[in-house]
């Protein structure tokens, strides 16, 4: 049994390099992993879809080849969000309308990772459509936080977080949209990072908001995300979206160096509403990398208050155009006892979406309408270029920002959804960096007083990767708050 | 009172690219349905458009010929309505910022010479095509056509008359094959016309009430559909009633117009600036590449044949109107016929067989070269030219090679000028009213001799020479 802990304590970095070296074969670590999966998914419910079959069949045939591996992931167990398109695998976005859904195409992000030699073990636990913050919206039921059950593990992409940290498989795929990458991870104390909008291509991410929507790991380490990273980015034919600028050599390039690496702390992040546990903890993460050369500088950032309400507004109008498709006409999941056309919409879509997937849907559609076009979407478009140009500005003096994730550590189920609002108000932290299009990355930095992960938030410019990184690295080099796990020193 | 009509033009055109407009589909017409898609036009979730290059050329090009400014940076935006046609529930369209604006036209009818103006040019995909199954009571999806690229192309409201309406989207119809961009079949639907029509007191310059009709599937359904239109509402408004601004639809079998919705039941599109495609960004060179690809249109082609050929005005206006004529008789012309032979074949027996088949010219079969060799053999004197006319008709339907089929049926003339005189004696002799009627001065019985010699003959000599024998045996 401990042997068992022991491998599923490792990062994907190292069970690959166990794997490379024969020390376990691809076939255990699946086996491992699946074994977890049946004593814990019980309690966390972090799986939609579980492959565990295909799993194993794929690791034999991996582990066969394993002389041929490049990647230093290959053979290593992992698994998508259930937005991501998996060819023949059910693809559901956690919500009832797209409940039988299997895509005949896969994802450009699933290809890549299939090509670099992963085992996908099955599709995670997200907020419908990856609208929410807690999980909780899932029509398969609510995700719970590895660190205490009664707590949510944040979301959307809750499922991927708590597998991670769950010690159910190696590492993830996530999306993020205004934080659902970061905010889970913070919450379930995994490292998560949202790439700068185009590095990876969306095609096959179902999308919530095209424009804010990205792709990326959440695993234990920043070395592991750069290793997932190196496999995702790089400009994809079918996104026209995705940028075509040089990608990879991220993991190679991490050096934990960061003398003279200047951190802006924005001090409109720090304060009414930020738990002080929390803030104390990020304060130290700051001290951390000062103590290792970086310099901070505290700076002004005047533009917090547009962002929840520009994000909401963009969010909920792109949401409204791209879940028009889900209609019972051709796919998914279609009402009965329908009079007419109308009716087969009306029914499908009332029956089909959670009640946060329509309250977007009618927020995007108010928006976008004629006569409030302009004093809403027209707005908040500028507000997003105002946003831009606050961090632009920011990254003349700066070479990363540091901010807390979220103002609060995970909240106890059913806390959240009663106060839609205050659940919006919560993800002002993240939300500004999809709207300005930046990579962001969230990494363990404390717990609080019950035991709980806080997180911390590393900011960068446009293509910025690579010092997010770095900076995470040099950070994890110091501490040990990304390798805590929530099954304690008695899993050693 | 008077009334003055006023009518804008909405034109769809199907654009002739091998692909559709943001996946690999083929835009091939037709096909078992459900077989021209892929996860893309079917707008599965998750998969992303991507704009086909060739598109974008063909709408630049259709954009420069209607002397229209392209708008360098230009923009996809999203057109929101549900219908199961569609399979995205949006169109992507272009509303904010078209790739081209603020082009003009010129047209010419009886009337004189008129300037359309051009408000604007845009893309835009096509959705799929509803089936409704009377024996089932179902109604069936057929995406094959989602995704086929369009450009609509709006005028401002510069029309007058169904005459001039005509006369630009013949204009248009032309320019659009003269650029190859599109084959303009309205009975494929390639190029599809809504009209918006008001009417107005002579004289007066506010705009009155518009409808918008729909519907309108040939040139004769428009000029029907127009004059039924402004006839309605000048009724309507002669009896002091009201026009109500609504879409109309016009009933080819029933000749009228019926209402299918009002201002009120308006959709909202809630238009959108395309999140999934970056703005096209079109360079200056780019542009500049394309004004040198531009082919020489109608108008300066019909100065040109005129100059060069000597057509008459008329001839070469109703050659260069249409791209196949010019293709046809250019290559005639190539191959050396003489162009004026090769244009009044054209004007005459073409078209006499082409409407009399009810054939569009590039349905037709027969080529330029067998119009050439035909030519060739009047010159030569092979053939004469009411022989010439009867093999054009033989072999037109099919295209039979003209010289195999002279041949064939042994119509080559007759050169051997004994026999001609012969049989000149012969008709003679047998005729001698008539010769006695010519001495007495009647040159109308000339004629008649002529005709009885060719017709002995078989209508294969030369009929100059037959008449100038005919002469010289009676005054000889």
């Amino acid at each position: 049994m401990s042997e068992m802990r022991e491998l599923l304590e490792l990062t994907a970095l190292e069970l690959g390099a166990a794997v490379k070296k024969g020390d376990v074969s691809a076939e255990e670590a699946t086996r491992t992993a699946l074994e977890a999966m049946e004593e814990r998914e019980g309690a966390l419910n972090c799986f939609i879809t579980r492959t565990g079959e295909q799993a194993l069949e794929r690791a034999k045939s991996l582990q066969a080849r394993v002389k041929e591996a490049k990647s230093p992931l290959y053979g290593v167990p992992m698994a998508f969000k259930d937005n991501i398109c998996t060819r023949g695998v059910k693809t559901s976005c956690a919500s009832r309308i797209l409940g039988d859904f299997t895509p005949p195409y896969q994802a450009t992000a699933a290809e890549r990772m299939e090509a670099a030699g992963c085992i996908c073990l099955g599709k995670l636990n997200m907020d419908e459509f990856a609208m929410g913050s807690t999980t909780e919206t899932s029509f398969y039921g609510p995700t719970r936080n590895p660190w205490d059950t009664k707590r949510v593990p944040g979301g959307s992409s809750g499922g991927a977080a708590a597998a991670v940290a769950g010690r159910e498989c190696w590492y993830a795929l996530g999306s993020d949209t205004g934080g659902s990458i970061r905010q889970p991870a913070s919450y379930c104390g995994v490292t998560g990072i949202k790439p700068t909008y185009g590095r990876v291509s969306r095609y096959g991410l179902v999308a919530y908001a095209s424009s804010l929507d990205q792709i990326g790991p959440l695993a234990r380490s920043a070395a592991d995300c750069a290793a997932v990273l190196d496999v995702l980015m790089g400009k994809d034919p079918r996104d026209s979206t995705s940028l075509d600028v040089p990608a990879g050599g991220l993991l190679a390039s991490l050096t934990g160096d960061v003398r003279g690496l200047k951190i802006g702390l924005p001090t409109g992040c720090f304060g009414q509403g930020l738990d002080s546990q929390v803030h104390r903890a990020v304060l130290q993460a700051a001290d951390v990398l000062k103590s290792r050369g970086a310099q901070l500088i505290e700076f002004d950032f005047p533009v917090m208050e547009y962002v929840v309400p520009a994000y909401y507004i963009i969010a909920a109008a792109e949401a409204s155009s791209n879940l028009s498709r889900f209609d019972g006409v051709k796919y998914g999941w279609r009402a009965e006892g329908y009079e007419d056309l109308a009716d087969l919409y009306c029914r499908t879509r009332t029956q089909g979406f959670g009640t946060e997937v329509k309250r977007r849907i009618l927020l995007g559609t108010f928006v976008l309408s004629s006569g409030y076009y302009d004093a809403y979407y027209k707005k908040a478009l500028q507000a997003k270029g105002v946003i831009k140009r606050a961090f632009d500005e920011a990254f003349r003096h700066c070479d990363v920002l540091l901010t807390p994730v979220s103002p609060t550590t995970a909240p106890r189920l059913g806390e959240s959804l009663s106060d839609p609002l205050q659940m919006y108000l919560s993800d002002i932290d993240t939300v500004s960096v999809n709207l300005a299009g930046l990579p962001g990355l969230s990494m363990p930095c404390g717990v609080d007083g019950a035991g709980l992960p806080i997180g911390c938030q590393l900011i960068g410019p446009p293509l910025g990767e690579a010092v997010l990184l770095n900076a995470a690295h040099a950070f994890q080099l110091e501490t040990d708050w990304h390798k805590r796990s929530p099954y304690g020193k008695e899993a050693f | 009172m008077t009334w003055e009509t006023v009518i804008g033009l909405e034109t769809h055109v199907e654009l002739a690219t091998r692909t559709k407009i943001f996946c690999a589909c083929t835009t091939a017409f037709g096909g078992e349905p459900n077989t021209h898609c892929c996860p893309v036009c079917m707008g599965m979730p998750g998969t992303l458009p991507v704009v086909n290059r060739k598109v974008v050329e063909y709408a630049c090009r259709a954009g420069l010929a209607l002397n229209c400014t392209i708008t360098r940076r230009n923009r996809f935006d999203r057109k929101n309505y549900f219908y199961p046609d569609l399979p995205k529930a949006y169109q992507i369209s272009q509303l904010y910022l078209p790739i081209a604006r603020d082009g003009h036209v010129e047209i010419e009818t009886e009337g004189g010479k008129d300037t359309i103006r051009i408000h604007e040019l845009h893309m835009e995909e096509d959705a799929g095509k509803l089936v409704h199954d009377p024996w089932t009571d179902q109604t069936r999806c057929d995406y094959n056509r989602c995704g086929v690229p369009l450009i609509e192309i709006v005028t401002e409201p510069d029309f007058r008359t169904a005459e001039q309406v005509i006369a630009y989207l013949e204009q248009l119809k032309s320019t659009l094959e003269y650029l190859g961009v599109s084959d303009c079949k309205m009975q494929e639907g390639s190029l599809r016309c809504d009209v918006n029509l008001s009417v107005r007191p002579a004289g007066s310059r506010e705009l009155g009430t518009r409808t918008e009709m729909k519907n309108l599937n040939s040139f004769k359904a428009i000029t029907r559909a127009i004059q039924y239109e402004a006839r309605r509402q000048i009724e309507l408004l002669e009896e002091g009633k009201r026009v109500v601004q609504e879409t109309r639809r016009w009933d080819d079998n029933k000749d009228a117009t019926f209402s299918m919705r009002s201002k009120e039941d308006a959709q909202d599109y809630r238009y959108f600036p395309e999140p999934d495609l970056p703005p096209l960004e079109l360079s200056e060179a780019y542009l500049e590449e394309l004004r040198a690809k531009q082919p020489e249109m109608a108008g300066a082609r019909k100065e040109r044949y005129q100059r060069e050929y000597g057509l008459p005005e008329y001839d070469a206006g109703l050659i260069t109107g249409q791209k196949a004529l010019v293709d046809f008789f250019e290559a005639a012309v190539d191959l050396g016929a003489p162009a004026r032979e090769v244009s009044n074949w054209m004007l005459g027996e073409m078209m006499r067989r082409l409407k009399e088949e009810g054939l569009e010219p590039r349905q037709m079969k027969l080529t330029a070269d067998n119009l050439a060799s035909l030519i060739q053999m009047v010159e030569e004197g092979v053939i004469n030219r009411n022989t010439a006319a009867k093999v054009f008709r033989a072999v037109f339907p099919d295209n039979a090679d003209v010289r195999d089929y002279v041949h064939k049926h042994g119509l080559e003339q007759v050169q051997d000028m004994s026999l001609v005189k012969r049989t000149v004696e012969e008709v003679l002799a047998e005729h001698p009213d008539a010769v006695a009627d010519f001495r007495q001065g009647s040159q109308k019985i000339l004629g008649f001799l002529i005709g009885q010699t060719m017709a002995r003959l078989k209508g294969k000599a030369d009929p100059r020479a037959v008449s100038q024998e005919v002469r010289q045996q009676l005054e000889g």
